[in-house]
């Protein structure tokens, strides 16, 4: 079966099933689908917002591909998304004073590159030096990480001007500059590179084989000689670094401060979407701009049906749920017995 | 399991007496592109060891799977007590009677024994811990065993948890015991104690099928030889032929069997040495050797100690010397530090005193990278596990110590073109049988497998090779082609260490033998005629010789 079929198929089921329990409850499935491609995709105002929406999905995708093909389950997404994006909304408006736009920037992406790095060398040190497993110690360090991140615009960052504890907020036009004329910022066209570049390395160069071989046989890669620690905390590192980065984009590109209890959780939303997509960079882009309009499409949409506002995720978890079973019949299907 | 009633009484076996206790009844199991089980009848008898033979992919394991109730016959009948029966479960073969010996081993390390027998019991029953108490030392007595039932199972020898596998086959009375290459990971001593054991249930009445591709010990333990040879039924030896029989007419008729009649005239003839039957049975070709050892040796170990492990015997104190040209076989049973001394010099385990230097420079703290650099070579024998990435290419297996490096990466961008070229051309070279360079490695025969590896390890820039069980696994064909290469290597000048626990192997190609025990190098010897007994002896740990 090809590739593509074997994507479109589950989507499809995906769908119907996904209807069929709309149905159940009394709701009108062809109008809760029109709705989301309307809003999300038919009007213009919903195509730049699913856009917009891609963007950090999108380096979040690009850090966990780094992380799942070599191994590693980074699951820590949140923490790590939320604190740089901390670290980014602090810094960007007290920068901004001295130096210019561009290098302000610049210089809150690199910060929230490396606050996102940062976190995640405990676990990464952790699981290569003594192999403690990492979905534990990312899980844990996420939860710590939100709750810092709070602590810290609460206590130490807190604009004084506003009534609901918020960082200072970066004024729109220090934000990321906007794509030809729409509200699209460059962050979006950054997030596509960074997916590109990162399955050219996994794919294309001696670094990204390691860390598949890492992944696919720990024991191989000592047999071949790899520093392994080494490779493990870089696979960390970049991975983290990714995510980082996408909090800092999604704050210098769209809010431009970040309140108290915010935390749009899309470190674990985008698990799924690396594992639908294989790992491919191509595909990770095609599955984020179905989700993104999913996501920006299912908000109203739920609002006008009257289904719970993460009816999107039921239809994620049924697309994992068919995908996994059209792959295990396909695989059955042609598995010969023996060689 | 409605056949039971559906069928008239017992089908008389062809002996016309008692029916046998199992048998196959024109049998077929095909899997998608080949068939495994080509149209088979086969019979075993109370109180008979029913040896069948063959290489691999003949067809052994796919009937384990049929009696252990794991696969369905496609066509044809399996008849137990001579009624036609389904065994459609493992759980129906085990009530069946049918116990069956896996090739590896399936125990719960982390538990006892006597808790490890009494696994498997109906989900609500209590552990009754006193009768499985007794039932364990009514078959110790069976067997001649003697093993603490307390002990955890991580801390027993291979030999010993096979017993206890054997034991677990055995716990409900059964009355047909499938052993599937029993004696694959056993030391001599432990293929004798098997041997003890099997006479002892054949004399219980007990019908005995062991899968093996050793001839020798068909020969030794059988009572009837069975020979599959692609899926079918290539021949058999009734009991009656069979004690008619010396044993190099058994050994004719069998290689005969295995190998079809073209063996001495096709392969012989271009191999340019011994006709290949006699090659196939290790009639011992002792190697004339041409060392120089009045030169500086290629690799010299000097007190090499690592540090403690808990799965593996770590070394002790190991010095030696390693020529170039030469053949160093080591010899000891499994277990003895032959792991570390191999991970030790390949760079994958660190040295904690000692020191190493290769052709007379200090190489003591390099990793493997700049060891492999050198020229050093490990063929390791966890082929699948560590030696290779399964699900990989073979073009990527083949290029896996040197990822990153000239001319198949420049600047750390990878060259695929050059890859898959060159992954042809070695295809080609070393007659690796496989679809395609693109095909996981995974997918390949053991056979294949290793020539993978030892394409990658004995390349062109080797200096030093060190093989661990280089020939395990392997069915004779391939045996003999990795023994060749090998050989072909040292004739390069090319120093190679072989450890094995097959001393017939080390006896044939090596031109001198050290003994590991208990981490040490006890003694290296001359590969003369009087080795075999100073080895022996060596390996129980006697004072050197």
């Amino acid at each position: 079966m090809s590739n593509v079929l074997r994507v479109l198929v589950p989507v499809a089921l995906a769908l119907i099933v996904g209807g069929l329990i709309l149905l159940v409850l009394g709701k009108d499935p062809l109008g809760y689908y029109g709705f989301v491609v309307q809003r999300s995709l038919m009007r213009w105002g919903g195509v730049q917002e699913t856009l917009t929406r891609m963007a950090p999905l999108l380096l979040i995708a690009a850090g966990l591909m780094v992380a799942f093909r070599a191994g590693i389950w980074n699951l820590g997404g949140d923490g790590q998304f939320l604190l740089a994006a901390v670290a980014s909304a602090a810094l960007a408006p007290a920068l901004g004073e001295v130096l210019g736009r561009g290098p302000t920037l610049l210089v809150c992406m690199l910060a929230g590159t490396a606050v996102g790095a940062l976190w995640s060398l405990i676990p990464a040190l952790l699981k290569a030096r003594y192999g403690v497993n990492e979905i534990i110690t990312t899980l844990m360090m996420s939860f710590l990480g939100t709750s810092f991140a709070n602590v810290l615009i609460k206590l130490v960052l807190r604009d004084p001007d506003t009534t609901v504890p918020q960082t200072r907020s970066l004024a729109v036009d220090d934000r990321l500059p906007r794509l030809f004329g729409t509200t699209i910022h460059w962050g979006l066209v950054l997030a596509v590179l960074a997916v590109i570049l990162v399955h050219l390395m996994m794919t294309r160069t001696a670094f990204g084989l390691r860390l598949q071989v890492l992944g696919a046989n720990r024991a191989a890669a000592v047999h071949a000689g790899f520093r392994v620690e080494r490779l493990t905390i870089a696979a960390f590192a970049v991975s983290a670094g990714l995510i980082g980065l996408a909090g800092a984009v999604e704050v210098l590109g769209v809010w431009g401060t970040v309140r108290a209890d915010w935390n749009p959780a899309f470190g674990l939303l985008v698990v799924p979407l690396v594992f639908l997509a294989r790992f491919n960079g191509y595909a990770v882009i095609g599955f984020t701009l179905f989700f993104s309009a999913l996501m920006v499409g299912g908000e109203s949409a739920a609002r006008k049906v009257g289904v719970p506002q993460h009816y999107v995720l039921v239809l994620v978890a049924l697309l994992l749920l068919f995908l996994a079973l059209v792959e295990y019949l396909d695989h059955s299907r042609r598995k010969p017995g023996a060689f | 399991m409605t056949n039971d009633a559906t069928q008239p009484g017992p089908v008389p076996s062809s002996d016309g007496a008692t029916p046998a206790v199992a048998a196959l009844r024109r049998v077929t199991k095909r899997f998608p592109g080949i068939v495994a089980l080509n149209d088979v009848s086969l019979e075993f008898h109370a109180g008979e060891i029913h040896v069948l033979l063959g290489e691999n992919g003949a067809g052994k394991s796919t009937l384990v799977s049929l009696l252990a109730g794991m696969q369905a016959p496609d066509e044809g009948q399996i008849l137990i007590g001579g009624r036609p029966t389904a065994i459609d479960s493992p759980r129906r073969s085990m009530d069946l009677g049918i116990g069956t010996v896996f090739q590896r081993v399936l125990l719960v390390p982390s538990l006892t024994v006597i808790e490890n027998l009494m696994l498997g019991g109906s989900w609500l029953r209590r552990l009754a811990r006193g009768a499985a108490l007794g039932r364990f030392q009514e078959l110790s007595a069976l067997l001649g065993t003697r093993m603490d039932p307390d002990a955890p199972v991580s801390g027993l020898s291979l030999g010993e948890q096979q017993q206890v596998e054997i034991m677990r086959a055995l716990w409900h009375d059964e009355k047909l015991l499938l052993l599937d290459e029993p004696t694959s990971m056993l030391t001599p001593q432990g293929v004798a104690d098997l041997g003890r054991m099997m006479q002892r249930l054949k004399d219980q009445g007990v019908a005995l099928i062991l899968i093996t591709h050793k001839l020798i010990e068909a020969y030794e333990f059988g009572d009837r030889i069975s020979v599959l040879r692609l899926g079918t039924v290539a021949g058999a030896i009734e009991p009656l032929r069979l004690k008619a029989m010396n044993e190099a007419q058994r050994t004719d008729t069998v290689i005969r069997m295995m190998f079809g009649a073209d063996v001495r005239s096709g392969a012989a003839a271009d191999q340019g040495h011994e006709p290949e039957l006699e090659v196939l049975l290790r009639r011992t070709l002792r190697r004339a050797s041409t060392v120089d050892r009045s030169q500086l040796p290629a690799l010299s170990v000097q007190s090499a100690v690592t540090a403690a492990d808990f799965t593996e015997t770590s070394l002790r104190n190991v010095s030696f010397d390693l020529w170039a040209g030469e053949v160093l076989g080591i010899a000891g049973v499994d277990g003895n530090g032959q792991k570390h001394l191999a991970e030790m010099l390949a760079g994958q385990r660190p040295l904690r005193h000692g020191r190493l230097e290769l052709g007379g420079a200090d190489i003591t703290r390099g990793r493997v990278p700049e060891r492999r650099l050198r020229g050093i070579r490990y063929v390791t024998d966890d082929r699948l596990g560590e030696g290779t990435v399964g699900t990989f290419s073979v073009a990527t297996n083949l290029v896996l110590k040197e990822i990153g490096a000239f001319p198949y990466w420049r600047h750390g961008i990878s060259d695929w073109d050059k890859i898959h070229r060159s992954a042809r051309e070695q295809i080609r070279r070393n007659d690796i049988r496989t679809p395609s360079e693109l095909t996981p490695v995974g997918k390949l025969s053991g056979g294949n497998v290793q020539k993978v590896l030892l394409a990658r390890e004995l390349d062109a820039e080797a200096n030093v090779a060190i093989l661990n069980k280089p020939t395990y696994g392997l069915d004779l064909h391939n045996q003999r082609l990795a023994l060749d290469r090998i050989v072909a290597a040292a004739a390069r000048g090319v120093a190679v260490m072989v450890i094995s626990t097959d001393l017939d192997e080390l006896f044939e190609i090596s031109d001198r033998i050290g003994v590991m025990f208990q981490g040490q190098m006890v003694g290296v010897v001359e590969n003369d005629d009087a080795a075999a007994d100073k080895i022996r002896r060596l390996m129980t740990g006697a004072a050197a010789a």
